[in-house]
């Protein structure tokens, strides 16, 4: 029995790069080249039907079953730890995931330490591992404001190449997690599609063998 | 009888308590309540650590049920030479994960406690088989023996806090995640190569069932294997192997489970609907001798599959104007005695959906 799969991407750039993995696959879908604002491609044929979703929601459609599979970055799955398989690291959308200050930040023990984040639960994890009193400042884009402005001693932040930091005069100081694109997949509807995943997950793994 | 009067939820209750009591399973009925101590001393237990909980009259502090097995344990004296065989039908209160609120949710389940032997391993994971076919003849049961994963780690020396990472790289068949944490811990080519094997393995039960002797590699692991083989035989010849899958990332909290372990989906509902296993060390934690081994299956998601949707509220709409009430009441229950669902009233509300409109009477 040949069921449709459906597939979240990440709209943007890494979505595009993931689609043309997905494509030598062996489910194409050339409607999703076409240059418009559809959101849903479906090719009958190949048995497929993509959806763009915003990246930070892939996890929730693929969680809820929306969608069978999809590619979310490890960052999300850490910070939300959504309830699905993460079949394959893709190797691309590298990055990591960093502790930030300002260039001449002295990190005073005695006190609390207030770190600004879009990623609390990771945030929490990192110092509560080190035994640390943090002061957690959730904030939902130009984290790194914070530091310049006072608002808080550090930022947890993904750094992709720096240049964004380094621009603001901040540096890193420690890199703590590899971040990079994941396969995922819903738990329930892997069982029922089970044969069109894996044929996918087995060639993604060829391609990103050599990454 | 109408076809709609009963909900999906509604009829596999029905489905599953007839199904429950031709196996000898008697139902166990409890009060909602229960000391909130017994919920606090097995906090991992839990699905999720958060309970309803208030003060009654004496100054006790009480919760709203979140799980049963708990309860029915504590409930029940310690017999570990006989067997009982119960199954219960009750709500729990529990928070769910997506809107992180309070929710109460149907649940039906059994459990069997006391000397548990091959049969009675093999008859639960019967009954949870059937449970799935009632509610859908689309599923799938994964299976997982709990003693295979225990004994695979402790051969290969991992440190504790390793195990945990490898557990839940398992839990999300992250091949990666387990490779590096064996790269981490300096694993020989053999031991890596049992923990990839460990996330690898799926499939059904005949396509797997080989593969399962490359975990047998001392006396422990061997024992293992041979009781899920063991399991999967019986399952064979009771004929219901064929939604089987052996998936070892089914895992549950070692401090509470061993031997089987499992989970059941549905096709239409993206999470599991039926979760169960063999849960001698929670019988032990508790000071039982016993052993026991239980399902449940969780029912607030089954309305997704009712796929029937009623066109119509009511076949006719009796709209009356100026007239007797007698004559209305004439009116409906000859509608009501040819079979027909009937509303009647000086106007019909717009929400109302009607096969056919009836005017009496002037206006």
């Amino acid at each position: 029995m040949n069921k449709i799969l459906n597939v979240a991407l990440p709209k943007g750039r890494l979505g595009e790069k993931v689609y043309y993995m997905f494509e030598k696959a062996g489910f194409p879908c050339p409607t999703i080249k076409e240059n418009n604002r559809k959101l849903i491609f479906e090719n009958e044929e190949a048995g497929v039907r993509y959806f763009w979703v915003k990246p930070s929601d892939v996890a929730i459609y693929v969680e809820r079953g929306a969608a069978d599979i999809g590619v979310a970055g490890k960052d999300i799955l850490a910070e939300y730890k959504p309830d699905v398989y993460e079949l394959l690291d893709l190797k691309i959308g590298k990055c990591n995931m960093a502790v930030a200050s300002k260039a001449n930040f002295v990190d005073d023990r005695r006190k609390t330490l207030k770190v600004a984040t879009k990623f609390t639960n990771i945030a929490k994890a990192y110092y509560s591992a080190q035994g640390r009193d943090i002061d957690i400042i959730h904030l939902n884009g130009s984290i790194e404001l914070a530091p310049i402005l006072g608002l808080s001693d550090v930022i947890v932040d993904i750094v992709e190449t720096g240049t964004t930091l380094k621009e603001n005069n901040l540096v890193v100081l420690e890199k703590f997690q590899d971040i990079s694109a994941r396969l995922i997949a819903n738990k329930a509807n892997f069982k029922f599609k089970s044969e069109q995943i894996e044929k996918l997950q087995k060639s993604l793994a060829e391609q990103t063998e050599n990454l | 009888m109408d076809k709609f009067i009963l909900s999906g939820e509604e009829k596999a209750v029905f489905a599953l308590r007839s199904l429950y009591k031709k196996y000898g399973y008697a139902q166990y009925k409890m009060s909602k309540f229960e000391e909130y101590d017994l919920y606090a001393k097995n906090k991992d237990f839990l699905v999720s650590d958060n309970v309803i909980t208030f003060t009654d009259t004496d100054g006790k502090l009480l919760a709203l049920k979140p799980d049963v097995t708990l309860s029915i344990i504590k409930n029940d004296k310690d017999n570990p030479d006989s067997i009982k065989k119960v199954y219960y039908n009750e709500h729990v209160y529990r928070v769910s994960k997506g809107t992180k609120s309070f929710k109460e949710i149907m649940q039906i389940g059994l459990e069997c406690v006391g000397a548990i032997d091959d049969y009675s391993v093999v008859e639960v994971l019967y009954l949870a088989l059937k449970s799935l076919d009632e509610i859908c003849k689309e599923n799938v049961l994964d299976l997982s023996h709990l003693g295979i994963v225990k004994s695979v780690l402790d051969y290969t020396k991992v440190s504790e806090m390793s195990k945990d990472e490898i557990v839940s790289c398992l839990n999300e068949k992250n091949l990666q995640g387990v490779q590096k944490v064996a790269d981490y811990e300096g694993l020989d080519e053999k031991r890596k190569a049992l923990l990839e094997k460990l996330v690898t393995v799926y499939g059904s039960a005949q396509k797997v069932e080989e593969e399962l002797d490359f975990f047998a590699v001392d006396d422990n692991t061997k024992c293992a294997v041979e009781s899920l083989k063991g399991v999967i035989a019986s399952l064979k010849t009771l004929k219901v192997i064929d939604n089987v899958r052996i998936d070892f990332s089914v895992t549950s909290d070692f401090n509470y489970y061993n031997g089987v372990v499992f989970k059941g989906f549905v096709s239409g509902i993206p999470t599991s609907i039926l979760s169960g296993g063999q849960y001698d060390n929670l019988m032990n934690k508790m000071g039982r001798k016993s052993k026991a081994i239980g399902f449940a299956v969780y029912l607030d998601e089954i309305e997704r599959l009712n796929e029937d949707k009623e066109e119509f509220d009511v076949d006719v709409a009796v709209q009356y104007g100026q007239i007797s009430i007698e004559k209305v009441n004439v009116t409906v229950s000859k509608l009501i005695g040819e079979g027909k669902t009937v509303f009647a009233g000086k106007t019909i509300p717009e929400t109302v959906k009607y096969r056919q409109l009836l005017t009496i009477g002037e206006e």
